[in-house]
């Protein structure tokens, strides 16, 4: 199932290996039948790693959510909790011990912290008078998991706020492990490119990490040949933006986690014959969405308004191979035609599920709504009137639209303008305020210490001259056959990938000047390798780069990375690492506060 | 060269049954009084002897004296011995000297004299005392067996994890068993021991009476008894001078010898090698040495001094005042070489080079005979494995060559096993040297692994040749050079007699950036020590911020130990320094001590932010960080249950915004508080819920209900911009439907918004008639929309061409239906042509 992992460029799959024999050895461990307790987080990012057969294999019997109280009854010999290093987890854990009836059902219990064991919650533990109730503490060291063939995630939902809100540096720490675990097995990454104070701490932290590990180096050819670090507030902007791809916009408007996608049932009714569709399922259809499906994988990455011309060739050539059958005259011929069928059946769902979805993303873009914010955001990023209010956004304010779709727009309009004038600011949170209530203060307060939405102080507003030395907006953009990254946002090419972009070619030494604009040092580190390591390259072999998203990356701006990889002339193949996919809505989400007041 | 088996003797009637004695050192040390009334003990695999010397003068004025020698007689210590009386001396597998008293406590001193440390044995040890005790090495390391003078057992098998065990009683012992020995079986560990003629095996829970296979049904008394370097084997010597020899477990019998003695032996050690041809027993007397073996017939060996015999893993060493000998059965490939008119391929071959340096034209004929019969690999074979086993380094030179000799006559010929011969021989020569002293065969060192001879090297002190041993055998860095290294740090931090600074620079000097050098460990070393300086001086080598924290934390360096957990970029670490300062520090100082470390007081706010509210506040406070506190006061008035709490929460929040100079936030909260009284003013007023209700909310919920002087009181308390307010009035009557007020409103000023959002809204609950009123007002750039809103394609046509308006008249044609009129939809066309063209 987790082939797809191993066809890209660099093969990821050894890695989902490594986290699975890890998982088994840890089972292993605890003889017997078992039962898992999970912090609920876990399961998504652990689906990608094992599925179920594979705890079935090592006994284990049951699965429960860790929740306050006492233990669900299941007779198995141990209990292991999987849990974040979190304090709050650690008081239920807790609770559920203290509760269990050690007379009635001894069993042994076991902890294993993802992705790493904390000597404050063992302490935390220690206190609640439980820790010696655990037979095996332990760790899982998942920091990076293979999301798709090029793509790894920590799946760390609140890095970007613990960076950049709280100081918190703690997923930064984790990002360097994580990259630690991957050198180990994919060698010694020679260069580190970076651009952001965190960028900075992590690569600091890998090289002091490289030091201390020192003599147990790995012998192995190294596969990356660059590491590039970008901060996301290095460029604030692009997840702002609305996605135009076909993945960026499933994930825009239904949201992917962890690889799946769930949808409104209607479209994906299954019509059988005699039955005239009577029973609408209520269900969300869930589907599983990489690049192992081969449709799938074509149209992903493609401006939403390039991909009905694909899905109606694809159809094309499908019934066309189905009228096949009639040719076939031949024993043979038949034989043939039939060992073909299980392939053209898979491709014909896969057709239909993406021409239902195709059809339910393109009510949405065709709309006037839609096409409104995009008329704005797209003003926005070309710098048209941002030192002014907008009327949309104030319609949209008065209308009461999503609070989420308004803070987006604000903070583009912000970023765009190097910050909004102390009025025009104002003016917004007050409307903001008086709309959606006043607890949203602490929202509008994290927003301005992160920086995406901030009072203008005197400087100059550069944000022109980065568009125009990045070439940030293309005026002429061919969605449909696209020769330049700026198609995933139908004219806004990504900061972020640009940066990549021109690290490759022609060298960050061109755009000094607009690098010193951009927050956070920007900075080269070289890695020595073992003498005898060193890659000869072949004429005309790509080199490949890690570039890694610290605070998030959105799937237009993979989509952008993975045009790159695939240009003739580009010379350079990228794998992207982040700590977590986002979209401007899920990111500005994770910024927010929520405060409920009890009821009087 | 031809006096090779000039030490042979033969065992039995062939001659192949050879055994030699080979000598390795003219002891270096000076005992006036020879071995004679000392306590001794020498350690396996060429270890250090310990003397102890006499011990049995029991007065309190002459105290014995301890005294430990290499293997070739060296002096590494001496002292004299101040503490109780030791009944037995032993070494452990790491080169302690063991040194169990009759009380039961036990000594432990390191190779130069150092007292390491003590445990004992037990209450029932003390109170009985020790009459014999006994050091022996099993898998899980060093163990003592105790003889009490209760004719118990006690055992421990490892004494690095002390675990006590008493054995069962034997049935009707009334003395002291006659003879006794421990092995190890089955994992387990047992005691053999001997009482007369009765021989009884104790385990950990039982006592059982065995019987060897094939005794002599009249042995009144077994006297001495051995059991094999590899615990396989059983000898049992009986008062009838016989010898016995079988396997441990009483199952097999391999021989009987009549020694034709008498008398007890002083000692009686096996005799083996590994792959040996045959069984056979050192026994010795006073002045007499004697080989057993499978046949009658035995070697005897005049002596000329008290000596001890060391059993060893292929042999025997055998230690007197002057000479260090080792005797053992000829090994294999040394007998078939150099036994006397031997054929074997390995002596053509030694043959054939002698003759071939002579530049004889035999060395042809010689090679011709090896390789006729294809044996000229087995040749070389036999030529390396034999350098191996010998001792001088003359013999081994002469095999290895003739080795090299043979291979040029090989094509291919795997060279490993030559070249790591004679690689190994190199580093066994140079340990096996007089000023080393450790007299390894190569059989031993293959066994014991060149980690543990690097160890052994290291407990000597010999770092410079352990580093060179390393170096010339190529052992990975952070398992060879930088252990030694290591090492002889942990040495130096102990040299009380050297500054601080003088150590920490020698210490790093040699040390330098060593890959996988472990500071904290030496660190820890001296602090153990009782320096502490310097184990901070020593700390900051070391690379692994995080390894330096727990002994920083151990020593009371909490700063510092702070600021190192904050530099390994471990949160985790950070998190548990800094719980450790806040219980260890008054409230004060640990929160000064967090203001100057922002990331550990950004973590502890994160970590009060969930756990300790009340102290997030203080940390506020400290800081004068007004905008946190106010936000602070924001986030608990919203845990507060009633109105007035949460108002005065508030009224202290607007107090800290002011104080942050936040002019925004400190108005806006001053509103929510406006908002929440006027709230509770129509709550109470109309008997329904409006609490928590945004501004937005409260005003839409007024309209609907048609109470509009609230609410035009609230636009006007609240400054509601114009915009806002139409918006909210007009969706709020039209989801009342009520379209007169609607219309009247529309009527009441100009509207700020204009007059699509009416059309729309209109739309939006379905009344298109209602909406169509409002079109007309529409501004001109609007108008196509508001056509396209009421579905009126003419007029949204008309509009769009009047404006000419290329993108507008897009907009409409896509709004078409196919069933559209065909020659509107050409209008547009032509239109959209010319507007292009403009």
């Amino acid at each position: 199932m987790a082939s797809h992992l191993s066809y890209g460029r660099v093969n990821l799959n050894i890695l989902r290996e490594a986290a699975r024999k890890e998982l088994r050895e840890f089972l292993d461990k605890c003889a017997g039948s078992k039962a898992i307790v999970w912090d609920e987080y876990l399961t998504g990012p652990f689906g990608l790693i094992a599925q179920y057969s594979l705890l079935k294999e090592h006994e284990v019997e049951k699965m429960f959510t860790l929740k306050p109280g006492r233990l669900p009854v299941a007779d198995v010999k141990n209990i292991i909790f999987f849990v974040r290093p979190r304090l709050e987890l650690m008081d239920i854990i807790a609770e559920n011990v203290v509760s269990e009836d050690r007379q009635r059902s001894p069993r042994d219990l076991h902890i294993l912290f993802v992705p790493r064991r904390s000597l404050l919650c063992e302490q935390r533990l220690k206190e609640r008078g439980v820790l010696a109730s655990f037979i095996n503490i332990d760790e899982y060291i998942l920091d990076l998991i293979p999301y798709d063939g090029d793509l790894l995630s920590m799946e760390s939902e609140s890095a970007f706020r613990e960076c950049y809100l709280e100081n918190d540096q703690t997923s930064l720490y984790h990002t360097a492990k994580g990259l630690m675990t991957l050198q180990a097995l994919y060698g010694t990454i020679p260069q580190i490119f970076g651009k952001g104070e965190s960028a900075r701490h992590v690569a600091n932290m890998m090289l002091r990490m490289k030091r201390e590990f020192a003599g147990s180096q790995n012998q192995i050819l190294p596969v990356f040949d660059t590491l590039l670090l970008l901060d996301r507030n290095v460029d604030l902007l692009t997840p702002l933006a609305t996605q135009l791809t076909y993945e960026g916009l499933i994930d825009e408007i239904y949201g992917i986690t962890n690889g799946y996608v769930k949808l409104p049932p209607e479209k994906f009714s299954q019509k059988k014959q005699g039955e005239g569709g009577k029973d609408l399922p209520t269900e969300p259809k869930k589907l599983q969405l990489n690049s192992a499906e081969e449709l799938y994988a074509e149209i992903r990455d493609k401006n939403f308004n390039a991909v009905g011309a694909v899905l109606s060739k694809k159809a094309k050539i499908i019934s066309a191979a189905f009228e096949e059958r009639h040719n076939a005259k031949t024993v043979g011929e038949i034989k043939q035609f039939v060992s073909q069928l299980p392939h053209m059946q898979a491709a014909r769902s896969s057709l239909a599920n993406h021409t239902s979805i195709a059809e339910l993303i393109k009510d949405i873009t065709t709309s006037e709504a839609f096409f409104d914010n995009l008329t704005v955001e797209q003003e926005f990023m070309t710098g048209v009137d941002t030192d002014k209010v907008n009327s949309y956004i104030e319609d949209c304010i008065a209308q009461k639209d999503p609070l989420i779709k308004i803070l987006r727009l604000v903070c583009m309009q912000s970023v765009c303008n190097n910050g909004l004038k102390q009025k025009v600011l104002d003016h917004y949170k007050r409307e903001i305020l008086q709309t959606y209530g006043y607890e949203h203060i602490l929202t509008l307060s994290n927003l301005e210490k992160t920086g995406l939405l901030k009072p203008q102080i005197g400087t100059r507003n550069n944000y022109p001259t980065i568009r125009k030395t990045l070439k940030l907006w293309m005026e002429d953009v061919n969605e449909q056959n696209p020769n330049d990254i700026s198609y995933v946002y139908s004219g806004f090419a990504p900061l972020s990938v640009r940066l990549a972009q021109l690290l490759a070619r022609p060298g960050w030494r061109s755009i000094e000047e607009v690098l010193k604009m951009l927050p956070g040092p920007h900075f080269e580190e070289r890695q020595q390798l073992p003498s005898g390591l060193h890659k000869k390259r072949q004429q005309g072999e790509n080199r490949t780069t890690l570039v890694f998203f610290l605070g998030g990356v959105t799937y237009a701006e993979i989509a952008a990375l993975r045009f790159l990889s695939q240009m003739e002339e580009g010379g350079t193949e990228y794998v992207i690492a982040t700590t977590k996919l986002i979209n401007g809505t899920s990111w500005i989400k994770s910024l927010m506060d929520k405060l409920e007041a009890p009821p009087f | 060269m031809a006096f090779v088996t000039a030490n042979w003797n033969p065992l039995g009637e062939a001659f192949y049954r050879c055994h030699r004695k080979i000598e390795l050192y003219v002891m270096g040390w000076n005992l006036k009084e020879g071995l004679k009334d000392c306590l001794i003990a020498a350690a396996p695999y060429g270890g250090p002897i310990a003397l102890l010397k006499g011990h049995q003068k029991r007065s309190p004025t002459a105290r014995p004296q301890l005294e430990i020698y290499s293997a070739s007689g060296s002096l590494l210590a001496s002292f004299l011995w101040k503490s109780g009386t030791v009944v037995a001396l032993g070494w452990t597998v790491s080169d302690d000297l063991l040194c169990v008293q009759e009380d039961g406590s036990v000594l432990l001193y390191d190779l130069f004299g150092d007292f390491k440390r003590h445990f004992s044995m037990g209450n029932e040890v003390l109170q009985n005392h020790v009459i014999e005790a006994k050091v022996f090495h099993s898998p899980y390391g060093t163990g003592v067996a105790i003889l009490t003078g209760a004719f118990r057992f006690t055992l421990a098998t490892n004494i690095d994890d002390l675990k006590l065990r008493r054995l069962p009683e034997v049935p009707g012992l009334q003395g002291a068993p006659s003879c006794w020995a421990v092995l190890t079986q089955d994992r387990q560990t047992k005691v053999l021991l001997a009482s007369g003629s009765d021989l009884y095996i104790l385990d950990n829970t039982s006592c059982t009476a065995v019987t060897p296979p094939g005794i002599d049904p009249q042995v009144s008394s077994y006297i001495q008894m051995a059991i094999s370097f590899s615990y396989k084997y059983l000898a049992l010597f009986t008062d009838a001078g016989h010898v016995w020899m079988g396997t441990s477990n009483l199952k097999e019998k391999l021989s009987k010898v009549d020694t034709k003695v008498r008398t007890p032996p002083k000692q009686m050690v096996w005799c083996r090698r590994p792959k040996s041809q045959q069984p056979s027993v050192v026994v010795m007397w006073d002045r007499l040495l004697l080989v057993a073996g499978e046949c009658n017939e035995t070697i005897q060996y005049h002596l000329d001094d008290d000596s001890i015999l060391i059993p060893e893993l292929d042999g025997v060493r055998i230690i007197n005042s002057t000479h260090h000998e080792m005797l053992q059965e000829v090994p294999g490939p040394c007998e078939e070489i150099f036994k006397i008119a031997s054929m074997a391929p390995g002596a053509l071959l030694l043959e054939a080079h002698k003759e071939y340096e002579k530049e004889s034209q035999k060395a042809d004929e010689y090679l011709r005979e090896i390789k006729e019969q294809s044996l000229l690999g087995e040749a070389v074979r036999q030529c390396v494995e034999a350098a191996g086993f010998e001792h001088e380094p003359e013999t081994q030179k002469t095999l290895l060559r003739a080795a090299s000799f043979g291979k040029c006559f090989l094509s291919n010929f795997p060279p490993d096993l030559f070249v790591s011969m004679c690689r190994e021989l190199r580093v066994l020569n140079a340990v096996r040297d007089y000023t080393v002293g450790i007299p390894l065969t190569h059989p031993q060192y293959k066994q014991m692994t060149v980690q543990v001879l690097i160890d052994r090297l290291v407990y000597r002190r010999l770092y410079p040749l352990a580093i060179e041993v390393c170096r010339y055998l190529k052992i990975p860095e952070y398992q060879g050079v930088s252990r030694v290294l290591k090492h002889w740090a942990c040495n130096k931090v102990q040299q009380k007699e050297e500054p601080d600074d003088v150590i920490a620079r020698a210490v790093n000097q040699k040390l330098g950036d060593a890959v996988g050098i472990s500071y904290s460990e030496i660190a820890a070393r001296a602090y153990e020590c009782g320096r502490t300086e310097l184990a901070i001086k020593l700390l900051e080598f070391e690379p692994r911020s995080g390894e330096q924290v727990p002994l920083l934390l151990k020593m009371k360096r909490s700063q510092l130990a702070l600021s190192k957990a904050i530099e390994s970029g471990d949160t985790d670490l950070v998190y548990t320094v800094v719980t450790y300062l806040k219980n260890e520090m008054n409230r004060g100082d640990f929160f000064m001590t967090l203001r100057n470390q922002p990331v550990a007081l950004s973590l502890y706010r994160q970590f009060c932010k969930h756990q300790e509210q009340d102290t997030l506040k203080d940390l506020f406070n400290q800081d004068d960080d007004h905008q946190e506190l106010g936000n602070f006061y924001v986030r608990a008035s919203y845990r507060e249950g009633k109105l007035e709490a949460r108002l005065a929460a508030l009224q202290s929040a607007v107090d800290e915004y002011n104080k942050a100079k936040n002019e925004f936030a400190a108005k806006a909260t001053e509103e929510q508080m406006r908002l929440l009284r006027f709230q509770r003013r129509m709550q109470e007023e109309f008997d329904r819920p409006f609490m928590d209700y945004s501004l937005q909310e409260t005003l839409h919920s007024l309209l609907m209900e048609g109470r509009i002087r609230p609410a035009e009181q609230l636009y006007k308390d609240f400054r509601i911009p114009d915009k806002r307010y139409w918006w909210l009035k007009i969706s709020a009557l039209a989801e009342k439907e009520d379209w007169e007020e609607l219309e009247k409103f529309s009527r009441s000023k100009k509207s700020p918004i204009g007059y699509l959002p009416f059309v729309e809204i209109c739309v939006k609950h379905h009344n298109k008639y209602e909406a169509k009123k409002y079109v007309s007002k529409v501004t001109p750039e609007q108008k196509v929309k508001a056509h396209l809103a009421v579905g009126d394609l003419e007029g949204a046509a008309e509009a769009a061409i009047e404006r000419r308006s290329e993108g507008e008249i897009s907009l409409v044609l896509s709004h078409c239906p196919p069933s559209a009129d065909r020659s509107l939809v050409d209008r547009l066309t032509r239109a959209r042509t010319t507007a292009s063209k403009k």
